[in-house]
């Protein structure tokens, strides 16, 4: 049972390093531009930029962040 | 050329495209994070694809990729996403140095053992590109009545990228760390995009070449991003003097 728990919550840890990482507003801006995008696309709206935008806007967001947080040596 | 030697020629050419970005990701990948457990990632994603091959045969045209490119796409572009973040943070700090063992640790690669990182990485990017070369075998093939020429066609193409790829991999191991981070990152991060929205429905104008574009707007960004950080610390140093 110990070993089922365990591998279940090793499995969500490798999960949402992999999907989230270090910084949850990056995933949840991306996941919302991609569902925009869904909604644009629905309505024959061309959206191909949104996700790119947005990943980079985000890009810079975290770096920014990030620097604020721990200083140009923690890199 | 007889109707043959273009069924032949036009599965070649399809499939190679296809087989280039699996080939990438599991180059990038294995480079970055270790040959290992990337090439153990993508071993288990051809047997899925034969499993599935073998399962459905010609029904593989009933598969909704649609949905598949969105799942996998959406997931390289998250995970991309943060390598991107990383590579441009540590290319601006570090300069091209390589990173060593300290940066082996810090990225969380176990020293032994799988990388599960890696294995999934690889696994998602064949599977996902192994599907495509299948459906374009199974759509063109049977459309030409050339079901035969065109598996000759899409394996001569998987076995001469994949050469192609493993002759690169000395060449790709010898790039810097840092530099390499950021390059895999910006490559996951455009394939990422462009299977996501493209599962999602958005029609690229020039399909495939598209790729190229976004690996050329997202490489000027990290190149705008990396100025900007080196400014900042810079700055930063100046001011703690």
């Amino acid at each position: 049972m110990r070993l089922a728990v365990s591998a279940v919550v090793g499995v969500a840890r490798f999960l949402y390093g992999f999907v989230v990482g270090d910084d949850w507003t990056v995933a949840l801006a991306i996941l919302l531009a991609l569902a925009a995008t869904g909604l644009l696309v629905t309505d024959h709206i061309s959206a191909w930029w949104l996700v790119p935008f947005v990943a980079i806007f985000m890009t810079g967001f975290s770096l920014r962040r990030s620097a604020r947080k721990r200083g140009p040596a923690s890199f | 050329m007889t109707g043959a030697g273009v069924v032949l020629l036009t599965t070649f050419l399809a499939s190679s495209v296809e087989a280039i970005e699996m080939v990438i990701i599991v180059l990038g990948v294995g480079a970055a994070r270790g040959w290992r457990s990337a090439l153990i990632g993508a071993a288990a994603g051809f047997a899925v694809l034969a499993v599935t091959i073998a399962v459905l045969n010609v029904a593989l045209a009933a598969i909704p990729i649609g949905p598949l490119r969105v799942i996998v796409g959406a997931l390289l572009l998250l995970f991309g996403l943060q390598w991107y973040r990383k590579g441009i943070a540590r290319v601006a700090a570090r300069g091209l140095a390589g990173m060593g063992e300290e940066a082996v640790e810090e990225e969380d690669i176990p020293a032994s053992g799988m990388d599960w990182v890696a294995f999934v990485l690889s696994f998602k990017g064949v599977l996902l590109e192994g599907l495509e070369i299948a459906l374009i075998v199974v759509s063109f093939g049977l459309a030409a009545g050339q079901l035969g020429l065109s598996v000759v066609g899409a394996a001569a193409a998987v076995v001469v990228i994949g050469a192609a790829g493993f002759a690169l991999k000395g060449f790709v191991t010898r790039i810097p760390r840092s530099l390499l981070q950021l390059i895999v990152g910006t490559l996951l991060t455009s394939f990422g995009t462009f299977w996501s929205l493209e599962g999602l429905g958005v029609s690229w104008p020039q399909s495939d070449l598209d790729i190229v574009l976004l690996l050329v707007v997202y490489s000027l960004a990290a190149a705008s991003y990396i100025t900007l950080e080196r400014r900042r610390i810079h700055e930063t140093a100046l001011e703690a003097a």
